[in-house]
Parts: C-alpha cells; sequence; structure tokens
C-alpha cells in the first residue's frame, strides 16, 4: 500500500483557528470528533441518511460524514458546540428544543439543531408542512418529529424577534 | 424553582438533561476515548448458513496494525450466550435452547453472525485485516420464514432443535374454547402477519472494554438498557468473572427500543479481549452492523378466530401464532411472543373464554426480541383487527362493537392469567371518539370521495400489562431472573439530594421525572435533586428500564426509600423538637410538631444527621442515606382508545394519515410533557410498522434486503401527521404513584389502528 502524504488543514471551527496534518481520507466528522475532541457531531449511518453528523460548512448545514476534511480547507465549521453564548446562555433554538420538548435520547438532536438553523435561514417563517419537508435529512426515532416542528417554529420566531 | 407536592407532581417541567445533549456535552459510549486505546472489527458471516471448513487468521494477524485476531477456537471455556426466560411446551418439556457462541464455532447461522474479532491500531486498520482472514465455507441452504421452517425437509439450523423447533407452548382452556365456537351464531376469522422491524435506535450500539491488570478487574462502557442484568449475564454465565471485579457503565445511550436490552456477542468478547491485549478496545457498529446484528423485533404468522353470539357477545377466542426466533435465543425472546403476548389477547373485552398455541421457530435470520411493546403490539393487532372483522360481519358499529364487550367491573381476572387491577374503557374510547369527530367523519368521506380519494377510520383499543414484573409471578412462568427495583435516596448534609436507581434512561427523561418525585415528597427544589442512573459501580442492583417499567417499578422504588428518609428525619426532629416521634408531621419540606408552630427544615434535619452534635446517637446511627427494593404486587395496565382516518389515493395507493387521535389512560401523570413525548414517539413506530417499516430476507440466500436507511423504510418528519393526544386518568392500585407506563402505548395502538382504517377506507 502506498503512503498518501499527509495535507496540511487549516480552518476555522466554531470561531477558532485549526491546524492539523490529516491523512487525505479523513471525513470532516472524524476530524472534529477524535481530532478536536468535539463528540456533540454524532454518526448514526453510513449512507448519508440520518443526519446527526450535521454541521455547517461556511453557513451551510452539510453532513460531515459525507465531507472530506480536506474539502473544509480555509473554510468556517461550526458544530453544536459553537451555538450557545460565551457565557452559556443557550441559542434560542437550542433553548426552543428545550422548552418544546423536541428531543429525547439527544442523540440525533446536535445534527437536527444544525440543520433547523439553515432551514430557518432559507424559511424564517416556514410553514410546519416546509419544516417537515425540509428535515427529510435528519432521521429520529423518539419524538415522532412533533415538538421538533414545534420548536423550530419557536426558534425561528425567537430568533427573529432578537434578530440573532 | 420552589416546589411543594402541589406545584411540581403533573408539571410540565423542563428537562434537566437538555442542556447537555443541546450543547453537544452528550457523553455516549463512542464519546468514549480511553488513552491507548485499540479499535474492535467483527467479521461476519456473508452467509445464511453454512459450515466453517477452515478459518486461516495468519495473514491477518502479519497485516499492519493488528493488535490481535481471535476466533470461536480461542474462546474456549467461555460459555454461549443465555436466554433469560425458560419457556415449558406443550409436552411439557422444556424449550429446545441450542447453544449460542460468543464466536462462530464450526457453523454460521445467519448473514452478520460473528466470527472473527479483530483488534488493531485504527478502525481501518482492523477493517482491512479482517478482509484478510480466509473462511473456507460450506455453503447450506438457508430458511428465512417462520413457517417454512417448520415444515418437513426445512434445512436444519441446530442439531439441538429437531424441525427447526423451539417450542409449542399453549394458554387457555382449549375444550372450552371449542364448545363455545360450536355453540356461537358467527365467527369472525382472519390470518394475519406482524411484519419483521429492524429497531434503529439512531445511536447503533457501541462499547468500550478495559482491563486493569493491577487490579484484574474489568470496566466496560456499553449503550445498554440494564447495566446490572448485562454484568450478572457476562459475569456468571459466560466469562465466569468474579461480577465485584467488573464495572459496567451504560452512558447516555442514544434510544433503545428494546435492542439495547440483550447481552450481545460483541461486548461479551470485548471485555474477554481485552485482559488478553491489555488494552482498552473500542468498537462502534456501522449502520449497517445495526441492520444485520441487532436483534429484530415482531415476525409473527397468526390465524386467529372470534366466536360471537347474536347480539355481537364475545363468546370466545382462538389464535394459533407461529413466531420466529432467528438463528438463536436472544435474551428475552422465548417470553414476547408467549407470556407478554397471549396473555394480553382478551384486549379490553369480556371474552369469556380464550386459547392460544404459539410456535416458535428457528431460522436463519438475526434473533428477535422485544421491541417497543414487545409482544402487545401483536396481540392488539390480532384483537383490534378481528374485533373490526366482527364489526364488519356482524354490521356492528365499530364503537358499539367494542362497548358491548368492554370490561367495567375491576378488578378483573381474564381467562388468561392476568387480573386487571383497574380501569375505564368507556372514557378514552368517547375521548378519542371525540378528538377524532367521529360524528363529522360521514361528510368528510363524502368531501374526499368528490375529490376521488378514499377515506377510512379505523378504531384500536387496546390494553397492556406493564410494570414488569411480580417476580413471584415471572418466575413461575419461566422468568430467570428478578423484576424488582432499586433505589437509593442520598441526602447530603447540606439538604441537596442524589439519587442513584435501577432505570435507565435513554431518551425517557428520567432525570427530570425522578426529580420530581424526590422533590415534591421532600419539598425542596427539583434542582436540588440530581439522578445518577446506568453505573454498576453507582447504582444499586437493579433490572434496568423495559416495558414502560421504570415510573411504576423503578419510581415506586425511590418513593419507598424516600419513606425511609421521612422515617428517620421524624426520629430525629422529634429529638431536636424534644417531641415524641408520633406527633411529628413532615409536610410542605418542614417536620412540625403536630398542633403547634414548632419545626424544623428539612435541611435542618439532613445537617444534624451528618453533624450529629446534639442527636440520638444511643438510638439511631448518623447519616441520611436510604435504600429500597420494590418488587410489584401486580403487572400494571395502560389502556387507550387511537383512532386513525386515511385517505388512500386510488391512482398511486399512498395512505396518507389525516387525522390520528390518542387516548390514552396511564394512570397518574408525573410530567404531561414527557408523556405526551413518550406517545409521539411510539405512535410514529407503530405507524411506521403499519406503513412504511419491513424487515425483508431474501427467501432464497437468506441475504437481508433492507440492510441500509436507502432501503429500509424509517419514518421521517414528512411521513406523519401531528397527532392529537389526551389523557384519562383511573390510578394505578397497587403502587404508591398511582402509575401505569406510557413508554409503549403508542406502538402497541396504532397500528391496528391504521390498518383497520385503511381496511375501512377499500370496503
Amino acid at each position: 500500500m502506498a503512503v498518501i502524504p499527509a495535507v496540511s488543514l487549516s480552518l476555522t471551527v466554531n470561531g477558532k483557528a485549526v491546524a492539523a496534518d490529516v491523512d487525505p481520507r479523513t471525513l470532516l466528522v472524524e476530524l472534529l470528533r477524535t481530532r478536536l475532541g468535539l463528540t456533540g457531531t454524532h454518526v448514526g449511518c453510513d449512507t448519508g441518511q440520518c443526519g446527526a453528523c450535521t454541521v455547517h460548512l461556511d453557513g451551510q448545514a452539510v453532513k460531515s460524514c459525507t465531507v472530506l476534511a480536506v474539502q473544509a480547507q480555509g473554510a468556517a465549521v461550526m458544530t453544536i458546540e459553537g451555538l450557545a453564548a460565551a457565557d452559556g446562555t443557550l441559542h434560542p433554538m437550542q433553548a426552543a428544543f428545550k422548552e418544546c420538548h423536541g428531543l429525547q435520547c439527544g442523540f440525533c438532536t446536535p445534527g437536527m439543531v444544525m440543520s433547523a438553523l439553515d432551514l430557518v435561514a432559507r424559511h424564517p417563517t416556514a410553514s410546519e408542512q416546509t419544516i417537515r419537508e425540509e428535515l427529510e435529512g435528519n432521521l429520529c426515532r423518539c419524538t415522532g418529529y412533533q415538538n421538533i416542528v414545534k420548536a423550530v417554529q419557536l426558534g425561528a420566531a425567537e430568533m427573529g424577534t432578537r434578530g440573532a | 424553582m420552589g416546589a411543594t407536592e402541589q406545584s411540581v407532581i403533573g408539571q410540565s417541567v423542563r428537562r434537566k438533561e437538555d442542556y447537555r445533549f443541546l450543547t453537544g456535552a452528550g457523553q455516549y459510549t463512542a464519546d468514549v476515548y480511553p488513552k491507548h486505546h485499540t479499535h474492535a472489527y467483527f467479521l461476519r458471516s456473508p452467509h445464511a448458513h453454512a459450515k466453517i471448513r477452515r478459518i486461516d487468521t495468519a495473514k491477518a494477524k502479519a497485516a499492519p496494525g493488528v493488535v490481535a485476531v481471535f476466533t470461536g477456537a480461542d474462546l474456549e471455556g467461555v460459555n454461549g450466550l443465555p436466554c433469560g426466560w425458560l419457556i415449558t411446551g406443550t409436552d411439557g418439556k422444556p424449550m429446545n435452547e441450542p447453544p449460542h457462541p460468543v464466536l462462530a464455532q464450526g457453523k454460521v447461522r445467519y448473514v452478520g453472525d460473528h466470527i472473527a474479532l479483530v483488534v488493531a491500531e485504527t478502525p481501518n486498520q482492523a477493517k482491512d485485516a479482517a478482509e484478510l482472514i480466509d473462511v473456507d465455507y460450506d455453503v447450506l441452504p438457508a430458511v428465512v420464514n417462520c413457517v417454512d421452517a417448520l415444515k418437513p425437509g426445512a434445512p436444519q439450523i441446530h442439531e439441538q432443535a429437531p424441525g427447526n423447533k423451539c417450542y409449542t407452548w399453549a394458554l387457555g382452556d382449549k375444550a372450552a374454547v371449542d364448545a363455545a365456537f360450536a355453540k356461537a351464531a358467527k365467527v369472525s376469522k382472519l390470518d394475519i402477519v406482524n411484519n419483521r422491524l429492524i429497531p434503529n435506535a439512531i445511536e447503533p450500539r457501541a462499547a468500550v472494554a478495559t482491563y486493569d491488570r493491577a487490579g484484574d478487574s474489568y470496566e466496560l462502557y456499553v449503550a445498554n438498557q440494564n447495566p446490572h442484568v448485562e454484568r450478572l449475564l457476562m459475569t456468571a454465565f459466560v466469562l465466569g468473572l468474579p461480577e465485584h471485579k467488573v464495572r459496567v457503565i451504560a452512558p447516555d445511550v442514544g434510544g433503545g427500543f428494546g435492542s439495547k436490552i440483550y447481552l450481545y456477542a460483541e461486548e461479551t468478547a470485548m471485555v474477554w479481549a481485552s485482559k488478553r491485549v491489555n488494552r482498552p478496545i473500542k468498537w462502534v457498529a456501522e449502520r449497517s452492523e445495526s441492520f444485520v446484528s441487532d436483534a429484530h423485533g415482531r415476525d409473527h404468522v397468526t390465524h386467529a378466530e372470534l366466536a360471537l353470539d347474536k347480539d355481537g357477545k364475545f363468546l370466545a377466542m382462538r389464535v394459533h401464532t407461529t413466531a420466529n426466533m432467528g438463528a438463536y435465543l436472544s435474551t428475552f425472546s422465548t417470553c414476547i411472543p408467549t407470556i407478554l403476548y397471549a396473555t394480553l389477547l382478551a384486549g379490553q373485552y369480556t371474552t369469556p373464554v380464550i386459547y392460544a398455541e404459539v410456535t416458535a421457530s428457528f431460522t436463519n435470520t438475526a434473533p428477535v426480541d422485544a421491541y417497543r411493546g414487545a409482544g402487545r403490539p401483536e396481540a392488539t393487532y390480532v384483537v383490534e383487527r378481528l374485533v373490526h372483522q366482527a364489526g364488519l360481519d356482524t354490521g356492528i358499529a365499530q364503537d358499539e362493537i367494542r362497548r358491548r364487550n368492554f370490561i367495567r367491573s375491576f378488578p378483573y381476572q381474564t381467562p388468561v392469567a392476568l387480573t386487571y387491577d383497574t380501569g375505564n374503557y368507556d372514557a378514552t374510547l368517547d375521548e378519542a371518539m371525540k378528538m377524532a369527530d367521529v360524528a363529522g367523519f360521514a361528510a368528510r368521506k363524502a368531501e374526499a370521495s368528490k375529490r376521488g380519494k378514499l377515506r377510512g377510520i379505523g378504531y384500536a383499543s387496546y390494553i397492556e400489562a406493564c410494570g414488569l414484573a411480580p417476580s413471584n409471578v415471572a418466575g413461575a412462568l419461566g422468568a430467570r431472573a428478578g423484576l424488582f427495583e432499586a433505589g437509593e435516596v442520598r441526602v447530603h448534609p447540606t439538604g441537596s439530594v442524589t439519587v442513584f436507581t435501577g432505570s435507565h434512561s435513554h431518551g425517557q427523561g428520567h432525570e427530570t421525572t425522578f426529580a420530581q418525585i424526590v422533590a415534591a415528597r421532600l419539598g425542596i427544589p427539583v434542582d436540588n435533586v440530581d439522578v445518577v442512573h446506568g453505573d454498576t459501580g453507582r447504582v444499586p442492583f437493579g433490572m434496568g428500564t423495559y416495558g414502560s417499567r421504570s415510573l411504576a417499578v423503578g419510581g415506586t422504588a425511590i418513593v419507598k426509600a424516600l419513606d425511609k428518609i421521612v422515617a428517620k428525619g421524624k426520629k430525629i426532629a422529634a429529638h431536636l423538637l424534644e417531641a415524641a416521634e408520633a406527633d411529628i408531621e413532615f409536610k410542605d419540606g418542614k417536620f412540625s410538631v403536630a398542633g403547634t408552630d414548632r419545626s424544623k427544615a428539612f435541611g435542618e434535619v439532613a445537617l444534624t444527621a451528618y453533624v450529629p452534635h446534639n442527636y440520638p446517637l444511643d438510638k439511631l446511627e448518623p447519616g441520611l442515606d436510604e435504600t429500597a427494593f420494590y418488587d410489584p404486587t401486580n403487572f400494571t395496565y395502560p389502556a387507550g382508545t387511537h383512532i386513525a382516518e386515511v385517505e388512500i389515493d386510488p391512482e398511486t395507493g399512498v395512505v396518507e394519515i389525516v387525522n390520528f387521535s390518542a387516548c390514552d389512560d396511564f394512570g397518574n401523570i408525573i410530567n404531561p410533557m414527557i408523556v405526551e413525548g413518550q406517545v409521539h414517539g411510539g405512535l410514529a413506530q407503530g405507524i411506521g410498522q403499519a406503513l412504511l417499516e419491513q424487515c425483508v430476507y431474501d427467501k432464497e440466500s437468506g441475504q437481508l434486503l433492507t440492510g441500509s436507511y436507502m432501503d429500509y423504510a424509517m419514518p421521517r418528519a414528512d411521513d406523519l401527521p401531528s397527532f392529537k393526544v389526551g389523557t384519562k386518568v383511573t390510578p394505578c392500585t397497587h403502587n404508591p404513584l398511582g402509575a401505569k407506563g406510557c413508554g409503549e402505548a403508542g406502538a402497541i395502538g396504532s397500528p391496528a389502528a391504521l390498518m383497520n382504517a385503511v381496511h375501512d377506507a377499500l370496503a
């Protein structure tokens, strides 16, 4: 087996500059979890279907299990760990998930919240139907989605009023 | 939050556990990264049924990064995985119980069966090395259908199970049932398949096993619903290790639904191997491994008959079921289609005699075990599809035929072994009908018909037996374990509390609900109570979470421990207040002398217990820390009615759920928000079973055809409607909380309601 040279990578993750030499096959989610210790981003499948690994890459939701770390060269990555304020105050979308009981086991939750923020950015006043369609790429086995939909609506409303 | 009994029980307190989950600070097994750990990969059988002529691991052992390779031949002295429930057949003989080896011994029996454990420095190195293992297979014909497996000439899976039969078991008075059928005015009959499901918790199974040579001890992190049971089975029955030398931690667990109850081969092999390699070993299942190796659910084939008199009263029921056990007996597999199934066939009805006969067979498929509801969804499906058919056969309306047969007098002894303590089935049916606006259905159907759509409505009035279980009853029925629960309430010197529970939360919100119970009883804020679960090193021996048992059994154990805390607190307060113990009352966080204004706050009493300068040391030990074990005297019986309304497009066959209403009786409710969430989730899984999910094995090759999220239809957000949920309350009569359990109801009632609605639309 030929040795593949490592790639020097620099990017920002949750606003902090990060530099790492990575095997070019490394997935973005592996970089986040095993190199940077950001274990809030979860892996729930191996076919890009479940969405538990969703993060933001330059402001857009991506499934970090289907993105190579090298594709994030120079980019800004935001994970669930980067959402709350420095003093620990929850982002309005996180707070809405708690308020509406939009999570149970918590495993799909980080990906769900990151997808919710992306969809609200594109549809600030999304209807229930739009939210349900937009969340098609995020599987939840616990909640039946009803309270997630409510949480996204509340989070969107709170973000609108607070200008978050 | 100032919390007294009045304010905190029955309140939708927002969950204490949410902050860590919402900020990415949850700690799941895959998030555990011990220093210098290695990675496990399991080589699995690509064949459904094959003899193994030879395994050559030499190349794999020499591959880069490989630490060790183990096969079945290495596991000498290691026993097979045990089954926790002995079923005795109609022939009076114990069930056939073939060995369930941790790693294959000369034969593989399903696609995904474990052949070898590869331990390497990285996951990819372990995986690459597994590809270098040379296995010489003699491929055999396979059988995957539970009825086909029993036919003459079917491939023989185990030497110890002739004809692939595990058992034939029966419940009820056959002669009385046959006599009742002979006199019936009408007999309704159905052939029913309860489709096989794959649980699919979003967190894949995972384990991290570490051996400590200095202490000759082991630590296992594992995604599991009952760590004490896991440890007991693994140490005492399989590996022969001293129980106190193994600590099992089930940290945050990303959903279970039954699939994480069982002792699996993976973590067992890893604990064994961790001593051999003397380094931590980590394994996280890929989703495709979850599909082939998690215990599956359901998979029954049933013929059911209901005898009625001329007025639509049920006279008798006769049920023959064949149940798929898969290739090996998983931990609780054998009790699901028997004890947790046939005992529920009375449903909410006064059917005086019932006979059920169940044959369980082995097939070349993954083991089948409890999945949300476990036996009770299957029973409800039989009963409620049959009642729907009886409505059609007699021309009696669906609500009316149910009402004519409802049980209304409690306690009620069914002909299938259970005694229902309480219920009000008219109340939940009435309320569900209001919620569903049944009165307006005819107009909606007519309107839909103008649009070319077929509209139907379906009912399911279900019952379940939860709160597992009275140990003596379970033992008489074949359980090889007790089914009590344990709780410890540790009051700290400053009056805050840590609760240690044997129940396990993997989404159910115990950290909040249990804290509410403690806060209410002790009159302290919910924030002053933390709940610890899932660690054999910290919590007393408990049986874990399944069968909607945590509040009814685990919660009651905590209540019993709180009783002891209050009793001791009264003794301390009596000393401090120089009063007789009998005169001390405890209310709203205060110990008072009855009829006076003299009192001591709970915190003062707690401090006195730990700083016993003024303390009755001659009569009482210091400290305020009590443990209780609670074994229930009966099952609990949540019940309710679910009503589904669907619209079918006759051009495409697409079924749209236009209305789903569920009215449930869970007894007293501690946190309505959490209960609603449990119902929503259960409904999603039940609707998934009815309309979307189906595990399919290829009939010839035994290959799993639905082995990924591309092939297995998981319910997604846009597949489901918003549910209307409501509750009616008849408190459970035999536990102090009056609680019955709510975790499985959604998955139990909904499949029959949905399918009845589809049948109604197509009628």
